[in-house]
């Protein structure tokens, strides 16, 4: 089975600029090129395990201070200081042995983001040499990788640079002389978009159904197989190399001062050049959405922008000059999420795009949590009803007054996410519903988003 | 969460997995359970090689039926519920025969605002087969609609069994797509 990609993929990854000291470039290194993922290229282009040789020399305690010196917060989406999670593992005591575990989150599922997957394709050493240095600061015995079975490709792909890194030296036994054993392991997920959550991501690894956790106890308490456990995402780990070479105090300056560093926005939807851009932290949403993704592809205006993939609250024109870190995005009423930043320009029915986003909520609910599977699902029949021209004005209230006992109800953030589109879209485009309930046609005149064939 | 059983229409209980559609086959090859053994040793705990031995067993029975499930069971050692549980849980669980080529869709809106719908409509019409209903009277096609592929960049995206092909798919790149199949480009579904 050589599923190895040989064709590039159409995706842009680049920007005029990018690659310079403003604009740095650290983890789409040779994104494009498919050769890229091979371990020679890797060493011999991109200072390949560098970081890596350097972080077994310290202590695993400083290597831990350095991932806090660097301020970096997780890029799935909470936006948690990844130093402080690190620092979180139980130490070993004269009396107990831990074992530890890394996972790292590749069950990259949200509506328009597609980041990890380009880590995937082509610096998959990066991350594995995240995970062996995040696996020496928390002296882990094993790592895994949960990929979403989608990445058939991808996790073969994987599968062949971790044999390169164990012939190496650099995965295994007695890791470059340190006499520490580590290996890391790949898991393939089956399609649940709620194995994204940490705890639920862990009960998939275990082989059971992909039903969030309780917390506490939290996962660097008790997660995978009932030990302590970290789980970072993919773009968090890839960053532990650049900020082990350049430094965490270097890496601290890149970005705004509580928002450090680079990430890779995801630009979908209306636009002229959609694509992935790293970028600092703290760049205005409006630079990257019209300067570097062309502006919008249908000639019409640009009318709502989800800031952080699907989950997000939408923003309308007036918050267009957000500049995209986790604290801003959040002061305003959305949150940063994973990056994906989804345009829709004039001519999208609100109630149609608000429909779609919350079937694949009620859709991928886990239906462990009765608010959720229920309140989900109730959201879609009444948007289905306005939709269809048989919507009522009352719906409009009770569409609003079940958000909010959907929504912080739930033992994980689905339900929560399901609430952010569907009150920001009341909220900013009331006048769409009611034009539907009254006109019973769309405000917008643009291409159905739904299809007439059956829906799941 | 989608169920995949239809609703009960005799009078007669049945166990939920007697009403999902039976496979030819309905033990696993010997290559096959070798591969579920050192799965089992791969991970910390036995029960974690549930996931990919039922990726296995789709592999070799085409779809994931009951005696699939059973055997998987068996092969790991574990209680039949459990893989029942875990199998009915995740979507890309085939519960039902697919076509040789099974095309899957994403119709989520990054897609959605660049045609996916359409393209949805388009697939259904060109392969004469609606989502969720079996494969074409050819054996050939079967039709999914899917959630998000991580193609969000440069949809609408098709995934053609395992591979996913996300280049601004239109109603001429579909057309290819399907004349690749004819040919033999892509990997069938199942061996």
């Amino acid at each position: 089975m050589a599923a190895i990609r040989t064709k590039p993929d159409p995706q842009i990854y680049t920007f005029p600029g990018f690659g310079t000291d403003k604009f740095p470039n650290l983890m789409l290194r040779g994104a494009g090129d498919l050769d890229n993922w091979h371990l020679k290229v890797y060493e011999q282009k991109h200072e390949g395990y560098v970081a890596l040789k350097a972080a077994l020399k310290l202590e695993p305690v400083a290597v831990v201070e350095e991932m806090k010196t660097s301020g970096i917060r997780g890029r799935g989406g909470a936006g948690f200081p990844c130093g402080l999670k690190w620092s979180f593992m139980p130490k070993d005591t004269p009396e107990r042995k831990f074992t530890r575990y890394l996972v790292c989150n590749g069950d990259e599922g949200e509506p328009g983001t597609f980041k990890d997957r380009a880590i995937l394709e082509y610096n998959p050493h990066q991350l594995i040499e995240g995970m062996i240095i995040g696996g020496w600061a928390m002296q882990c015995k094993l790592g895994f990788v949960y990929i979403r079975g989608e990445f058939l490709w991808l996790i073969e792909k994987l599968e062949a640079a971790l044999q390169q890194a164990r012939d190496a030296g650099y995965l295994g036994k007695n890791i470059l002389g340190t006499g520490w054993d580590y290996d890391i392991l790949v898991y393939r997920g089956a399609g649940a978009y709620i194995c994204g959550e940490e705890t639920a991501l862990l009960n998939s690894l275990e082989g059971r159904r992909g039903e969030p956790r309780v917390k506490p106890p939290f996962p660097a308490a008790k997660g995978a197989f009932g030990q302590p456990t970290t789980v970072n995402n993919v773009e968090t780990l890839a960053a532990v190399p650049p900020i082990l070479r350049m430094g965490g105090a270097e890496y601290a300056k890149l970005g705004t001062p509580k928002n450090t560093g680079t990430r890779i926005f995801g630009v979908s939807g209306h636009v002229k050049r959609p694509g992935l851009f790293e970028l600092p932290l703290g760049t205005p949403m409006d630079f990257v959405v019209n300067e570097l993704a062309g502006g919008s592809s249908t000639g019409k205006k640009i009318k709502a922008i989800i800031p952080g993939g699907a989950s997000a609250p939408m923003f309308d024109e007036k918050d267009f000059d957000c500049p995209l870190d986790f604290d801003t995005v959040k002061a305003r009423g959305s949150m940063a999420g994973s990056g994906g930043l989804i345009c829709m320009d004039e001519d999208t029915c609100m109630v149609q795009a608000t429909l779609r986003l919350i079937r694949f909520y009620a859709h991928e609910s886990c239906g462990q949590c009765t608010p959720c599977r229920e309140g989900c699902n109730w959201m879609e029949m009444v948007l289905y009803r306005i939709e269809h021209g048989e919507g009522r004005m009352e719906d409009l209230d009770l569409l609003a007054g079940l958000t909010p006992r959907i929504a912080l109800r739930t033992l994980c953030p689905l339900g929560d996410a399901a609430c952010g589109p569907m009150d920001s879209a009341l909220q900013k485009f009331r006048h769409e519903f009611e034009h539907h309930i009254t006109h019973k046609t769309c405000y917008a005149q643009g291409s159905r988003l739904l299809s007439a064939v059956g829906a799941h | 969460m989608n169920h995949p059983l239809p609703p009960e229409t005799s009078n007669e209980p049945l166990a939920p997995g007697q009403r999902l559609p039976e496979s030819e086959r309905k033990e696993f090859s010997p290559e096959a359970l070798a591969e579920i053994q050192a799965l089992m040793v791969k991970f910390p705990d036995k029960l974690a090689a549930t996931l990919p031995a039922l990726h296995i067993a789709q592999r070799e029975f085409g779809f994931v039926s009951l005696s699939a499930m059973k055997a998987v069971a068996k092969a790991i050692g574990i209680p039949e519920g459990h893989v029942f549980g875990v199998a009915t849980f995740y979507t890309m669980y085939q519960k039902a025969p697919v076509g040789q080529f099974h095309l899957q869709v994403c119709t989520n809106i990054s897609c959605a605002l660049r045609g996916a719908a359409q393209l949805l409509e388009k697939v259904c019409e060109k392969t004469g087969v609606k989502p969720g209903q079996g494969p074409s009277a050819d054996g050939m096609w079967s039709v999914e609609e899917v959630e998000c592929l991580a193609g969000c960049g440069s949809g609408p995206c098709v995934q053609v069994n395992h591979d996913v092909y996300d280049e601004f798919v239109d109603e001429k790149k579909l057309l290819d797509v399907m004349e690749a199949c004819k040919r033999g480009d892509y990997r069938p579904w199942a061996k």
